[in-house]
């Protein structure tokens, strides 16, 4: 996972609410054997419609999303996040989200920002007034950058460092590398093993 | 303060201590792999350019997708397909030991382990898969994890999880003839609802566990989940142990001494304390089966089909109106009036040898209804070979019955074994959700016992109502292993040949 400082990219309105993890990926796509090749499948819906806002020009290669109410709610699917990453969304600023889908992200280097409604409706309006207008998001000081405005956004602290370093779940666990390998030393000899395969295997 | 079973399994394997509410970090001493959950957690490894921690500690096999007809042929839908190949292609390039299809040791995940003497008392077992419940029979502790955590399982062989409540769920007296372990689980699923045991490692205690053989604690460990527990376990005994002993992979020689004695420091201390406890009396039950679309939605077998007014709690009414406007019944109706189109028997729940001999127990000779097709597809290759070399084989076949070869089935819509919409089925499997077996299909859990006797009537029925008068009888037992042919007045083929020869 990538170190996070600051991202800067376009705004990405998506100016609707209660967008739920089935339309951010529908289950159709969940029977995919890879972990990435899913940005063909965010939105899938609603990208059928050329007028929808990610198959507009500024867009088609992602930035930074700024959503309505109740972003990513429903199921816990994962896919959820793979799909905005690959599409390359960098990050996703809205007032509510789900909370699965916000601890999905924080564990896979998405940054989830929680802005104000009167934050989320100033920057529809930048990206109105201006499609393709760039906002800086700075980790370090929970704040976003645009049209010369600066907006506060809420990060919980330990997804926060977590982000700043770049640690997956995995990556967390191996900072305890020496315990796990002390821990593997002191385990009784009778414990199963799978290989080599003992007498009477085939 | 004693510590319960749960707990000193737990204790032992805690490789950092969390603190201030964080999490342990516990060490997983055997990963048990399918074709379904685990590809994103390869590919995920294959990304961040990790290696697999633990190859010695992981075993694969492949279950859910794999056809039970023609396993020669290659997998006709793409997706089944891929996700197999893709298995076989991981287990070659990160090193894990696989069993696939055609190999004499495939089977489903859950019988796997514990056929090779993996399974073993006071280990930690995960799998991709919710049923890993199963193999807390043994007293391991034993639960399913989702793809990024079998991910972190591979990479690190160890989870940061928080530690489980524990709840007693006490099993006393003795059951009577023709009642199983799997009316007893279904009975306590009944009893605390399928979101009861949400954070609970459940240990099944009591005489009525006691006398169970391991295959039908793992009935029972199996469904934990489906009452929302993480796990299920059972203490470890002398059946735990002879059942383990000489098991391919079980500890030999010194390293059994050194693992016995310490399996025998496990059972729950007498001062120990639970978090909660329910008690069952196993002298009352009768066999069961469920009406509804969730397996807490179940009933003694005499009964009727619960009318959704009776229930006080609004949830449960609206559940049960959905559920039987789903399954297609009224109120009030005899649950043995109820007809079926289709006996599954098998899944990780009931497809042991213990279970297809019980079934056989009951049909031998006999013929099954007319117009319902019957399949019975053993749990693992081993398990059909077994049942093989005992001939149940043939007298499942001259039954009307369909063998088939090992593996999930009909237990869920993902291979080509699956019910058409609006068909009926009496399944051992342990879902009964809306669509488990196949778009629009309609499941009733039950018993092999019962599974059987349905086949042979054509409505839901226990082996009591093959009895003229439909109770149990006293010399009834439908775990054939405990008493005679006479006694079961069921004739033993083997037996009926000595007789002939003499
Ligand atoms: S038999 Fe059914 S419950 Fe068991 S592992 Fe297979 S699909 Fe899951």
């Amino acid at each position: 996972m990538e170190k996070i400082r600051t991202l800067t990219g376009p705004i990405v309105p998506l100016e609707r609410s209660n967008v739920d993890t089935d339309q951010i990926i529908p289950a159709v796509f969940l029977k995919r054997v890879t972990k990435t090749g899913y940005e063909d499948a965010l939105f899938h819906s609603w990208r059928q419609d050329p007028a929808f806002v990610l198959n507009q020009e500024p867009y088609r290669h992602g930035g930074v999303l700024v959503v309505g109410h109740d972003f990513g709610t429903g199921s816990s699917r994962e896919h959820a996040v793979w799909a905005l990453r690959d599409f390359g969304i960098t990050a996703v600023l809205g007032p509510r989200f789900g909370e699965i889908f916000r601890g999905n992200a924080g564990k896979q280097g998405l940054l989830v920002g929680q802005i104000t409604d009167e934050s989320k409706e100033a920057l529809w309006a930048v990206a109105r007034a201006n499609p393709g207008a760039e906002i800086t998001v700075d980790l370090e000081s929970r704040t976003a950058i645009a049209d010369g405005v600066s907006h506060e956004f809420a990060i919980d602290d330990y997804t926060r460092w977590r982000l700043l370093e770049g640690l997956d779940d995995i990556a967390l666990t191996l900072r305890d590398e020496a315990a796990i390998t002390d821990f593997e030393a002191r385990r009784p000899s009778w414990m199963p093993r799978t290989q080599p395969m003992r007498e009477g295997t085939p | 303060m004693g510590k319960t079973l749960a707990e000193k399994v737990w204790d032992d394997h805690v490789v950092v201590k969390g603190e201030d509410g964080a999490p342990d970090l516990l060490y997983i001493d055997l990963h048990l792999v399918h074709e379904v959950t685990s590809p994103q957690a390869f590919d995920g490894l294959r990304q961040a350019g990790r290696r697999m921690r633990r190859t010695d500690l992981t075993v694969a096999t492949e279950d859910h997708n794999t056809p039970t007809l023609e396993i020669d042929k290659p997998i006709q839908d793409p997706t089944s397909r891929k996700q197999i190949e893709t298995l076989r292609q991981n287990a070659a390039e990160f090193g894990v030991r696989i069993h696939s299809l055609g190999d004499k040791e495939q089977g489903i995940v859950h019988l796997v382990g514990p056929q090779l003497g993996l399974t073993l008392p006071g280990i930690t077992v995960v799998c991709g898969d919710s049923h890993t419940s199963t193999h807390g029979a043994f007293g391991a502790m034993a639960f399913g994890i989702g793809t990024s955590e079998v991910e972190h399982v591979m990479a690190t062989q160890t989870l940061p999880l928080k530690p489980f409540k524990t709840m007693a769920i006490n099993v006393e007296g003795e059951l009577r003839p023709g009642v199983t372990a799997k009316d007893i689980i279904l009975a306590v699923i009944a009893k605390i609802g399928t979101g009861g045991g949400a954070g609970y490692v459940f240990e099944y205690r009591g005489s009525a566990i006691r006398s169970l053989s391991i295959e039908g604690r793992m009935t029972i460990c199996n469904m934990s989940i489906e009452a929302g527990a993480r796990a299920g376990m059972v203490a470890p005994d002398e059946t735990t142990f002879a059942y383990v002993k000489d098991k391919p992979h079980a500890p030999k020689g010194a390293d059994w001494d050194a693992a016995l004695k310490y399996w025998k420091t496990l059972p729950t201390d007498d001062d120990a304390v639970f978090d909660a406890e329910i008690s069952i009396d196993a002298s009352e039950l009768e066999p069961f089966v469920t009406w509804g679309t969730n397996p807490g939605q179940g009933a003694s077998l005499s009964g009727e089909v619960p009318d959704p007014e009776s229930f006080t709690d609004p949830t449960d009414r609206a559940a049960a109106e959905r559920a039987l406007e789903y399954m297609d019944l009224r109120p009030g109706t005899k649950l043995k009036d109820i007809p079926v189109d289709t006996v599954f028997i098998g899944s990780c729940t009931n497809a042991r040898m213990e279970d297809l001999s019980a079934a056989a127990d009951i049909i031998r000779g006999k013929q099954k209804a007319d117009g319902v097709k019957v399949i019975v597809v053993p749990g693992s290759a081993r398990v059909r070979l077994e049942a093989e070399a005992a001939g149940l084989d043939k007298v499942f076949t001259d039954f009307g019955a369909e063998w088939r070869f090992a593996g999930c089935s009909m237990c869920l819509g993902m291979n080509p074994d699956q019910l058409a919409p609006g068909e009926r089925c009496a399944s051992t499997s342990n879902r009964n959700f809306e669509g488990r077996q196949g778009k629009g299909g309609r499941t009733h859990l039950v018993s092999p016992l019962v599974a059987a006797a349905t086949a042979i009537r054509g409505t839901l029925s226990s082996p009591w109502d093959l009895h003229a008068d439909g109770s149990a009888p006293a010399d009834f037992d439908g775990e054939a292993r405990n008493v005679t042919a006479e006694e079961l007045q069921i004739v033993d083929p083997q037996q009926q040949r000595l007789a002939e020869e003499v």
